[in-house]
């Protein structure tokens, strides 16, 4: 074989790349494709605060209810990192829930995206406690009070599919 | 307000119904639980204050030898586990068996964070991760501990842990991980929502009555009168921490 022969493949085989390169780019597959919540916090905006809002500042709103809740014993459900859970985590078809760090885990979803990472799920829980009162027949990992936990402060539904 | 009104269900209705109950009828209704619950109604959005400071009664003469409800209670309620490793398995609360060598006089009693109000946990933490609430609940802010273990060398009631392990199934009320500290928080998530700690729900439901939890400040609640009528000792009162849990019988 000839090396122009083999300068001609390359070469063909470069303009197609650069022609196909952008176009995978831009296709669906690589955005990160965000799990739906399962209701609507408010009918407004969808989200706690407006989405736009939400999507650049919801590690400082976050950050802040930690602290207030673990030092002050403020419990509102506004920002509490269990009611995000509870609304955006949702279980597939089989009932099975996605974990921390997949790409299908809501948080996780642009996380792996941006190469965020968080040890957030390392302590907390990325199962809703909605799904220790479907998945488990065994009271005894329900302990009482967390049914109240979960129903306590109903989260506004209907918007669901 | 009457009964039917106070039957549309919902947690505000009922919490609403027995404020005012409690407040014309004062005394007449089951004084204890109840006042207890009333008095310290806190809402969400309310940061806890010194106004009233948690502690709890143990009555060790009503707590039996081989009964481990409240240490169960605990291990249910917050999810832990542990590895078949006594030495470094984590506990929030354990039973302990003090004999009287001389008279043979065998005491039960439950063991667990004495939420000092001069916790020396507190005093030696480099990083501030271990804090005492306004209301006298000591924790460990588990978002800013290094793991480095000070504070359970600092602890004269061996009430605190470290997790060795990676942990999964937490309770969503109870996030824990490894590589941290972590004790008895009163149940803090419980207290704040006007529950009481697991521990003492599973004593008095169990009908033991062993434990009681309340509210030292307010001379009315059923902690502070019968501490008032009785007394409770503090275990190592020679310390000076003022401990937020007070047995009595030992
Ligand atoms: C009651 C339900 C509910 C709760 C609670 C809730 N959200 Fe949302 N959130 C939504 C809805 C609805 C949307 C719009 C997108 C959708 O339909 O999934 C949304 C959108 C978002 C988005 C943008 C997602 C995207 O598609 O780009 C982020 C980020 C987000 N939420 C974070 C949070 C955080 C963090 C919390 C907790 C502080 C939280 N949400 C609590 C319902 C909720
Ligand atoms: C080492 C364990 C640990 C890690 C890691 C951790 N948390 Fe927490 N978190 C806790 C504990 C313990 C509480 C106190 C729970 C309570 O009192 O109800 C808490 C409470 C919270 C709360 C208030 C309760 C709620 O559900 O709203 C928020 C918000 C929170 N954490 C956010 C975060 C975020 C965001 C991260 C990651 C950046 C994180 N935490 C990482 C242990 C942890
Ligand atoms: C719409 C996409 C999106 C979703 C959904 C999302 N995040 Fe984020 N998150 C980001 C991006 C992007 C950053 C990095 C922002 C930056 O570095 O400026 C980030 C950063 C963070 C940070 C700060 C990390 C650090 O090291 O400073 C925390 C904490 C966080 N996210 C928590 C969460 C939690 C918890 C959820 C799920 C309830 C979540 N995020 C869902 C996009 C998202």
């Amino acid at each position: 074989m000839s090396v122009g022969l083999h300068k001609k493949k390359l070469k063909l085989l470069l303009a197609g790349l650069i022609l196909t390169l952008p176009l995978s780019l831009f296709a669906e597959g690589n955005l990160p494709i965000v799990p739906k919540a399962k209701a609507k916090a408010t009918a407004e905006y969808g989200c706690v605060n407006p989405v736009a809002d939400m999507r650049k500042n919801h590690m400082e709103y976050l950050l802040h209810q930690r602290d207030q809740t673990m030092h002050k014993g403020i419990r509102t459900k506004k920002y509490s990192l269990a009611k995000c859970i509870e609304c955006h985590v949702t279980p597939d078809k089989n009932g099975k829930y996605a974990e921390y760090g997949d790409d299908d885990f809501f948080c996780s979803s642009c996380h792996n995206y941006a190469a965020v990472s968080i040890d957030c799920f390392q302590c907390h829980n990325d199962k809703p406690q909605s799904a220790y009162s479907s998945l488990s027949s065994n009271k005894q990992s329900l302990p009482e009070g967390h049914e109240k936990f979960a129903s306590n402060d109903t989260l506004p539904s209907g918007d669901a599919e | 307000m009457s009964n039917t009104e106070s039957s549309k269900n919902t947690e505000l209705t009922r919490r609403k119904f027995l404020g005012t109950a409690a407040a014309s009828a004062g005394l007449a209704i089951a004084p204890g639980v109840l006042l207890f619950r009333v008095a310290q109604a806190k809402p969400a959005a309310q940061a806890v204050t010194s106004k009233v400071r948690w502690g709890m009664l143990i009555d060790s003469t009503k707590c039996s030898t081989g009964c481990n409800d409240c240490v169960t209670a605990c291990k249910t309620e917050h999810h832990l586990e542990g590895h078949n490793r006594p030495e470094t398995d984590v506990q929030w609360i354990r039973k302990l068996k003090v004999t009287d060598k001389q008279t043979g006089h065998v005491m039960s009693l439950p063991m667990m964070c004495q939420h000092c109000e001069n916790p020396p946990c507190v005093d030696v933490c480099p990083t501030g991760a271990s804090f005492k609430r306004a209301d006298g609940i000591v924790l460990v802010d588990r978002h800013i501990c290094i793991g480095c273990r000070y504070c359970m060398m600092a602890c004269p009631y061996k009430a605190r842990s470290f997790e060795h392990e990676e942990v999964d199934d937490q309770a969503v009320s109870a996030p824990r991980g490894k590589g941290t500290v972590e004790a008895c928080t009163m149940c803090v998530y419980r207290v704040d929502r006007d529950k009481q700690p697991a521990c003492v729900e599973a004593c008095s439901e169990a009908e033991h009555g062993a434990m009681l939890f309340g509210d030292l400040n307010d001379p009315e609640s059923e902690i502070s009168k019968r501490l008032a009528e009785y007394g409770g000792k503090q275990i190592r009162a020679d310390l000076g921490l003022n401990t937020g849990v007070r047995y009595q019988g030992i």
